[in-house]
């Protein structure tokens, strides 16, 4: 970021020499036919993935030899931008001699690879990311069709985003470790959802089963649940920390201290108060009070009965309370 | 040879324009407002750029044309000062604009509601028009803005202000449009349109970037912009460019005056008409939005099974400039939010081309262009996979 971004250039720029050939000049652009299949010995696997609408739709032709599982003829057609017809490119020609089960460990970071200029140059600016990804998918579906099984039954993990190639369990980690509490933050630690952001949130590039937003609500669900479960294990007699407590138990624990040390002190006046409120509020609670009786006149509540009541409760919960009057 | 026909994104400067900018660069530079002679000497040609401005849109002397950095800066300073001035200091909250808007629209109104602020997005219909009706019924006791665009940038369509100026009159909201697709192109009359305040900016219309304006009508209240000193009668601060103010000027007496509008209405008209005949008479292609109403210079094109990255890669090689809302020719991989607003068809959305022609361009240019696009649509057709293009039967493969 920062100088280098400021003043952007054409994402053209960022295509290596490879992808501006192959766009230019597909090599196994083309179709097979069933006849080409049979005299070759071979069967045809015909594989569609994406859709016009969703902007990249690819098709894949394989020739596989009946003997041998190896993949003999391969060609591609492709609706999609110039890195989507040369990762179609290059996928295609990456299949070839394999047998099926080797060309399904084929991924779209093989194929961006194998656009490369230079090994450490990205063929693509990231945003193009999900152009190889389409290829890589495409592999599966010819694979699933030709074995006769499910898709999904080559991934091992549930990849959410593509692009990046992570994990849902890493994901889950990585936010229970550290804490994570937005995208941004997601972003940041695992660059998932950095890249074309269709995994982010519905309405994007590609519909998705599960989205960044559903695995980030649900882990935080989940760690809740967690938490309120140490919670209620905590012997009856164990005082919890304060800051452990779920919300009621938050509650019940300030009325008491203010049933045993405030409340007396303020009714003697003619006064009383009734909590409100407690919100977490980055490492404070903040506790919102109103104050009842002669209390809500009185010129002291916004300053020594209100300290009063404020060292009361961190003495005997937290010191990171705050009581706010409302 | 090098066509170019993506002027709605920005167009060359008039070579008039420029030589009456140049003085102010080397010869004439003081500052306007100091007060010994290298300042005074700026004074008659400001006063007659801001003639050509006011002249240009029909602008009353009462009124201000004050001149901002572009149209990004004038829509900004509407959408800001509204909230300013009618919702953070007063008692409103509600503000209507449409779903096509420029960023610079929208992307300020998404802002706003971040903090609060009600905004109504109105849908096109299925022309990409908006109807005036749609903005009478949205308005609310409580609306402190209409912002609606003259025309619109990726279709050229024009949108009925003279109709939503009225409403937003009788019922007594601020009316401001985005002009910037529209002057040059069409009349635009602030008077004869009802229009409160209205941006536009000088590189659509053959001027220099860099340089815009705000048309604010006499009593519509708006806070400065920018604080600081007298410039601009206290709107926008900073020191005034004379040079593009100059050239501002000049490049809109050049492109509104009676005769510039019937020339971009006839020429220009019949070389889009040309263009977009050629292209339609390949299998499979419309002009998204239809043809009826809209700005002489512009066609929006969906070629059936050509995603428009890759069309404009095959015609940039070949020397031609058009633009897409392809989402993959962008950098945030989501599809131009016009093509979504047409929502009947999301093919469309992938597969748009936009043409937008200017006064520089000729016949030879088109006729070169034409070979060149029917050359790319074949061959992207064949690489195709959802579309097989064989020029003998026109057969879809699938």
């Amino acid at each position: 970021m920062a100088k280098g971004s400021l003043v952007s250039g054409s994402i053209w720029d960022e295509y290596s020499n490879i992808v501006v050939d192959r766009m230019n000049n597909p090599q196994h652009q083309g179709h097979i036919t069933e006849e080409e299949a049979e005299a070759m010995n071979a069967k045809l696997i015909v594989a569609d993935f994406g859709a016009e609408s969703c902007g990249d739709a690819v098709r894949l032709y394989w020739a596989v030899e009946k003997d041998t599982d190896k993949i003999i003829g391969s060609k591609f057609k492709s609706f999609g931008c110039g890195t989507a017809i040369a990762s179609s490119d290059i996928m295609t020609e990456l299949c070839m001699g394999k047998t099926v089960d080797e060309a399904v460990k084929i991924t779209n970071i093989d194929v961006e690879k194998a656009m490369r200029d230079t090994p450490d140059v990205p063929a693509v600016p990231p945003q193009k990311m999900h152009c190889s990804v389409m290829a890589y998918d495409v592999i599966k579906k010819a694979a699933a069709t030709y074995k006769g099984v499910d898709m999904d039954s080559f991934e091992e993990e549930h990849i959410i985003c593509e692009c990046a190639r992570v994990t849902q369990d890493n994901l889950i980690d990585v936010i229970k470790i550290n804490d994570l509490k937005t995208i941004e933050e997601i972003i940041d630690f695992t660059k998932a959802g950095g890249f074309c952001k269709s995994c982010i949130e519905p309405g994007g590039h590609e519909a998705k089963d599960v989205y960044l937003v559903d695995i980030l609500k649900q882990t935080r669900e989940e760690m809740e649940r967690e938490r309120l479960q140490e919670a209620a294990n905590t012997a009856p007699d164990a005082k919890p920390e304060f800051n452990n407590m779920s919300l009621v138990q938050k509650i019940r624990a300030v009325d008491a201290v203010i049933e045993e040390y405030v409340r007396p002190m303020l009714i003697m006046d003619g006064g009383d108060m009734e909590v409100i409120d407690i919100k977490e509020n980055g490492e404070h609670h903040d506790i919102y009070i109103k104050y009842l009786g002669a209390c809500s006149t009185c010129s002291t509540g916004s300053t020594g009965t209100l300290y009063a009541i404020e060292s009361t409760l961190k003495q005997n919960l937290d010191d990171n309370i705050r009581v706010m009057p409302i | 040879m090098e066509v170019y026909l993506d002027n709605n994104a920005t167009t060359k400067v008039d070579e008039k324009v420029f030589e009456e900018m140049k003085p102010f660069f080397c010869e004439i530079y003081g500052n306007p407002n100091s007060l010994h002679s290298f300042a005074s000497k700026t004074h008659p040609k400001m006063v007659e750029a801001l003639d050509y401005l006011y002249e240009g849109i029909n602008a009353d002397d009462d009124d201000d044309i004050v001149i901002t950095a572009n149209a990004t800066e004038a829509n900004n300073w509407v959408i800001k000062s509204t909230w300013v001035d009618h919702i953070l200091d007063g008692d409103k909250k509600h503000i209507i604009t449409s779903e096509v808007e420029h960023p610079a629209i929208t992307a300020a109104c998404n802002f706003l509601e971040k903090r609060g602020v009600d905004v109504t997005y109105l849908n096109v219909n299925e022309e990409g028009v908006l109807e005036a009706k749609d903005v009478l019924d949205a308005i609310r006791e409580d609306t402190a803005l209409v912002s609606i665009m003259w025309a619109n940038n990726e279709t050229g369509k024009l949108f009925p202000i003279k109709e939503i100026g009225a409403i937003c009159k009788a019922k007594g909201v601020p009316f401001h449009t985005d002009a910037t697709q529209a002057i040059g192109k069409v009349k635009v009359d602030v008077q004869d349109a009802n229009v409160d305040m209205m941006s536009f900016s000088a590189h659509k219309f053959h001027g220099p970037k860099g340089v815009g304006g705000l048309y604010i009508r006499k009593g519509v209240k708006l806070s400065p912009y920018m604080h600081g000193g007298e410039q601009m009668d206290g709107r926008r601060a900073g020191t005034v460019d004379v040079a593009s103010m100059v050239g501002m000027g000049k490049a809109m007496h050049l492109a509104t005056n009676t005769m510039a509008l019937a020339y971009e209405i006839n020429h220009v008209g019949m070389l889009r008409d040309k263009l977009e005949n050629a292209i339609l008479k390949l299998p499979d292609t419309i002009v998204i939005g239809g043809k009826e109403n809209r700005t002489p210079n512009t066609t929006l094109i969906s070629i059936k099974g050509v995603e428009g990255e890759s069309m404009l890669w095959d015609l940039n090689k070949n020397g031609i400039a058009a633009s897409t809302g392809s989402a993959c020719a962008s950098e945030d991989l989501e599809a131009n939010p016009v093509m979504n607003a047409f929502g009947s068809d999301s093919e469309l959305a992938h597969t748009g081309i936009r043409f937008s022609l200017s006064r520089f361009n000729n016949e030879e240019q088109i006729d070169y262009a034409i070979e060149q696009i029917t050359k790319a649509v074949e061959r992207l057709r064949s690489i195709s996979s959802s579309y097989a293009y064989t020029p003998k039967n026109h057969e879809s493969e699938l």
